[in-house]
């Protein structure tokens, strides 16, 4: 990196917020997927919006590529460095601000820990909804970036329901605010566009989060099926009745071993576990657990059990959150994928999904959120043993095709990032991402926010929109007429 | 129409030099090449979907050239395209219920108009999803998920005319917002006409997903500003076993507050909250909760032990409807068509007390957003101002902070500087006023107030969306 520039960098943020040693930027070199590493040029750590502003301003200024940084727990790479760029992780930037009780909002530093921002108001009998895996480690403004999901999500909503406001920093070093305390600030949604948007449009510097009061009373079953299958009838049964519950989650045999190997949750063996959790005023919830029990007795659950106190709950979500690392105690390596079905596809395609592991030598051990169709198969490897890590990889991908195929998403909750921009052709039609590329242009015209990531290909802001490409929609449409 | 002909009027559209020369200020610009634009535009279709407009197609004082009715995307996003080049500018309408709203456009030559757009397009009840075309109505669609026992959870104005379209682009919500959240919330697909042909999707038809950016939020508020919507996918809720409401008549202002926030930090699980002021009279809480038998039983109990107002009454399923109320209780009342007349208000407000000054005829309607803590406040406020004036004013507020209120019959002057008067306390705060409805003889009033310092944001996403500002030009914030 140029050392003018870098004397620029320092001036900023000091000896102690920059850093340029080749082991220290290792640590930087990646994010949660580990597969793909990049040496940053420099990792920044500012401490405030304005020292964020001036780096971004060097940056605009020399051309040069930034990616911000959370704590790095994303699964799709969107942290990973960009070449010849700068990381600005926001790790000091972590201060809650401002906490309002009355109108349940809460004003954050984008590197909050998301569990930290439940912590500050559980005794006020709040809680912050979005609760992922990670929570213990990963950053509010992570969250905001990837949409972050979680267990709860099912009745509560992703993070974009419960992110009301940003302060955000733009491409070009200026400031802008997004949204606010007050719903429905007048003007485009933009806070709706930002969350989601994995560091393409600029840094979120300050976050307006909403928070929720806890319910009079929680019940979570755990009922043990002979099958995923069972107990995806079981779900369905329970979405029929017209219950919403907090959570419904869903767990295989493989998947069941390893977090019982990993945290010993006292799951019973079977060959699929669900999950269901119900929240609400005590006697509601109790009669609807009562329908709860009997829709997956019917189904053929051959136990169940029902955690009420806080200590029982604990230990039942223990082995759900710890599964994706759990799978480390019964295989050396494994990919984590992350797809959405529509829930009715949810047999035909844990069968395909068996069947095509079976074919190719692979175990899959599944985890999931049954409630919302969101799979985690977890692809089980050795990659001392040859052609095994490509079978796997090869294994990976089939399923976000089947998942597309049934008319589902390629990522739930844990983004495209690097890991799956080629696979956006595929879910989407050229005009649908040429659209999505206009707002990138609009907030990042130079293309240096997070450059490479998200879209199979960049597009130059300011080219004249190119040859009309009729939507497949346009050619089913003129199909039809004939 | 041939697949030829489409063709050829795409080249038209792409190969006349107006497609890269400034729009002209003259509606039927000439730049397409074309000695008529209309002429070419009107290939697209069958005869019987075009008319030419009439005084009743009028948007906001704004008189338009024709209206088309497109049977399909495909002809929607063509005449778009072709209208984009011949510098025409489009008013997108649904069946034009908030057509109003806004600022009135700059210039306005055709309406799309979606009615024939109604289909419901798939119901995956199992799936709790429904994909729905533009110009379906919210009540049309509400039967079609009632046969599964579900709906989308909103509750907007007038949803027997309203469309899927007019709502998004409007973004109205009422009384089930505190538990269910606006449409942004509700929203997972969209599919848009841009006004250069290209049709998008984004989005999908599951609950969730993160690929790509999310264009359902960026279009819902967006007043048709950015791309005409042709069909949108929401998730669904069950509808819900049984209600039960309850209306509190409190002591002032503050007192109604105090219980709207002591209900909001109880364990109760309500799914409507709001306040309803009149000025005169004392403010009502309602408040409503669906449930099982044995849980509508408990709530009823915790809420006792709430410490309530005087004055509970268990309340009928009226009170909910006390925002269209305030608009009127006509289903189209004459005073709100297109936003801008000079007929007298329809409703008679509930508890409507005060008289008018025989000359003082005008009224206005606004929505305004603050935190839940400070409804009181703004009240307090509103009273303060209209007392001097002796104008009469009733509002109803969400306990999610959002609040629409009528002012007048009053004077046109006193509404317009009570208007403007109560946005400016609003802002600084936080908060913010959007004028919904004014009468004609109130001179203008920006409808939207002050987006900050993201309208340069704002502008250019417009720009890389609708260069010429073909769609709704001038109707939305900061003159876009
Ligand atoms: C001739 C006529 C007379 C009427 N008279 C009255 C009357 O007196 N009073 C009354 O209340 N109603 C009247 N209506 C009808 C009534 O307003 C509609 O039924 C209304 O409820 C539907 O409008 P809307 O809510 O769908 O949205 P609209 O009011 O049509 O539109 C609201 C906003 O959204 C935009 N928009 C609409 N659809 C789309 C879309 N698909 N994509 C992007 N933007 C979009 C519009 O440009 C507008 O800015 C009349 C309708 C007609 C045709
Ligand atoms: C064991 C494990 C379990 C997980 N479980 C879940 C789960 O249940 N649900 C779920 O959704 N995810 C899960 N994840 C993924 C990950 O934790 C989330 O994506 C999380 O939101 C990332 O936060 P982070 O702070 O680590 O962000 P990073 O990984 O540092 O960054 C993620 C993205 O956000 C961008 N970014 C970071 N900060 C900002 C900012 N201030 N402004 C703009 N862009 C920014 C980065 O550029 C990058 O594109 C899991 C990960 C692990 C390792």
């Amino acid at each position: 990196m140029d050392p003018r520039i870098l004397q620029e960098l320092r001036a900023i943020t000091g000896d102690r917020g920059l850093i340029t040693s080749p082991e220290q930027l290792k640590t930087y070199e990646c994010d949660g997927l580990t597969n793909f590493r990049v040496l940053p040029d420099a990792v920044l750590l500012p401490s405030s919006t304005e020292e964020v502003q001036a780096i971004v301003r060097v940056c605009h200024n020399a051309g040069i590529p930034f990616v911000a940084r959370g704590s790095g727990t994303g699964l799709s790479g969107g942290a990973l460095p960009v070449k010849e760029g700068v990381v600005i992780s926001t790790a000091r930037m972590n201060r809650i601000l401002e906490v309002d009780l009355p109108s349940a909002r809460m004003i954050v530093e984008p590197g909050v820990i998301n569990l930290e921002v439940t912590e500050r108001v559980a005794a006020n009998g709040f809680f912050y909804a979005p609760d992922p895996s990670s929570q213990s480690v990963c950053s509010i403004g992570g969250n905001v970036a990837e949409n972050a999901g979680g267990a709860h999500c099912l009745k509560y909503g992703f993070t974009t329901t419960h992110v009301l406001g940003l302060e955000v920093v733009l491409p070009d070093g200026s400031l802008a605010h997004l949204g606010g305390k007050t719903l429905d600030a007048p003007g485009y949604d933009l806070t709706g566009v930002f969350v989601g948007s994995e560091g393409t449009l600029g840094i979120a510097t300050k976050v307006i989060l909403r928070i929720v009061k806890r319910p009079e009373c929680i019940h979570t079953l755990l009922a043990a099926f002979g099958s995923t299958i069972e107990a995806g009838a079981a779900v369905s049964g329970i979405i029929g009745a017209g219950m919403l519950p907090a959570a419904i989650e869903m767990m295989d045999n493989l998947a069941i071993q390893a977090a019982e190997a990993a945290v010993h949750a006292n799951y019973p063996n079977c060959g699929g576990l669900l999950l269901v959790e119900l929240d609400g005023p005590t006697a509601e919830v109790e009669a609807l657990m009562q329908q709860v029990d009997a829709i997956c007795r019917k189904c053929g659950a051959k136990e169940i059990r029902v955690a009420q106190t806080d200590a029982e709950r604990a230990l039942v979500w223990k082995g759900r959150k710890a599964a994706f690392a759990a799978v480390g105690r019964i295989s050396p390596n494994y990919i984590v994928q992350d797809g959405v079905i529509p829930r009715t596809a949810l047999p035909r395609l844990m069968s395909e999904i068996e069947r095509l592991g079976a074919e190719a030598g692979i175990r899959v051990a599944n985890v999931f959120h049954a409630g919302d169709g969101n799979l985690h198969p977890l692809v089980l490897y050795d990659r001392r043993i040859e052609g095994q890590e490509h079978a796997a990889e090869v294994l990976a991908n089939r399923i976000l095709e089947l998942c597309i195929e049934a008319g589902g998403s390629i990522t739930g909750e844990h983004g495209v990032g690097e890991e799956k921009k080629m696979m956006m052709s595929k879910m989407f039609a050229e005009p649908d991402l040429e659209t999505m590329q206009r707002v990138r242009c609009a907030f990042d015209p130079k293309q240096l926010a997070n450059p490479t990531k998200v879209f199979p290909r960049p597009r130059l802001c300011g080219e004249q929109p190119g040859e009309y490409h009729p939507h497949p929609l346009e050619l089913a449409g003129v199909a039809e007429r004939f | 129409m041939t697949l030829a002909d489409e063709a050829n009027l795409f080249d038209v559209a792409k190969g006349g030099d107006g497609a890269k020369s400034a729009p002209s200020a003259s509606p039927a610009g000439t730049e397409i090449g074309a000695a008529n634009p209309w002429e070419k535009l009107r290939t697209v279709g069958t005869p019987d979907q075009w008319r030419d407009a009439g005084p009743k197609d009028n948007v906001a004082g704004v008189q338009p050239t024709i209206v088309f009715e497109p049977t399909n995307e495909v002809e929607l996003a063509m005449v778009l395209r072709y209208a984009d080049s011949a510098g025409l500018s489009v008013i997108p309408r649904g069946s034009g219920s908030k057509l109003g709203w806004g600022n009135p456009p700059i210039r306005a030559d055709l309406v799309l108009s979606t009615v024939r757009l109604n289909r419901v397009i798939e119901h995956a009840w199992a799936d709790l999803t429904v994909s729905v075309e533009a110009g379906c109505t919210i009540a049309t669609l509400q039967d079609t998920l009632a046969q599964h026992g579900q709906r989308v959870a909103i509750d907007p104005l007038w949803p027997e005319h309203t469309t899927i379209g007019g709502l998004l682009s409007t973004n109205d919500s009422g009384t089930l917002r505190i538990r269910y959240g606006g449409l942004r919330d509700l929203i997972i697909g969209v599919t848009i006409a841009l006004s250069d042909g290209t049709l998008a999707s984004s989005g999908g038809k599951v609950v969730k997903n993160v690929a790509g950016y999310d264009l359902p939020k960026l279009v819902t508020g967006a007043l048709g500003t950015l791309g005409v919507v042709t069909r949108a996918v929401f998730r669904l809720h069950p509808l819900p076993h049984n209600v039960r409401s309850f209306t509190f008549v409190t002591r002032d202002a503050a007192d109604a507050n105090r219980f709207v926030l002591a209900v909001q930090d109880s364990k109760l699980a309500h799914t409507g909250l709001q306040v309803r002021f009149n000025s005169g009279a004392q403010p009502e809480v309602d408040i409503r909760f669906d449930g099982t038998d044995a849980g509508l039983a408990a709530q009823t109990e915790t809420l006792q032990k709430l410490a309530t107002p005087a004055g509970e009454s268990q309340s009928n399923e009226d009170v909910w409807h006390a925002r269209q109320h305030l608009f009127g209780t006509a289903p189209f009342p004459p005073s709100l068509r297109y936003g801008v007349t000079s007929a007298r208000p329809t409703a008679s407000t509930p508890g409507d007390t005060t008289t008018p000054a025989q000359d003082s005829k005008s009224t206005a309607i606004a929505k305004f957003s603050v935190l839940p803590a400070s409804i009181a406040s703004t009240c307090e406020q509103l009273r303060g101002s209209t007392e001097p004036l002796n104008v009469h004013w009733s509002a109803v507020v969400q306990g999610t902070g959002l609040g629409w209120i009528r002012l007048g019959p009053a004077n046109a002057n006193d509404i317009r500087q009570l208007l403007q008067t109560l946005r400016s306390k609003l802002e600084p705060a936080g908060g913010s006023l959007v004028v919904q409805y004014r009468s004609s003889e109130i001179p203008e009033v920006e409808a939207w107030g002050n987006p900050g310092d993201a309208l340069p944001l704002m502008l250019s996403v417009k720009q890389q969306f609708d260069a010429r500002k073909t769609l709704n030009p001038g109707r939305f914030v900061g003159g876009i």
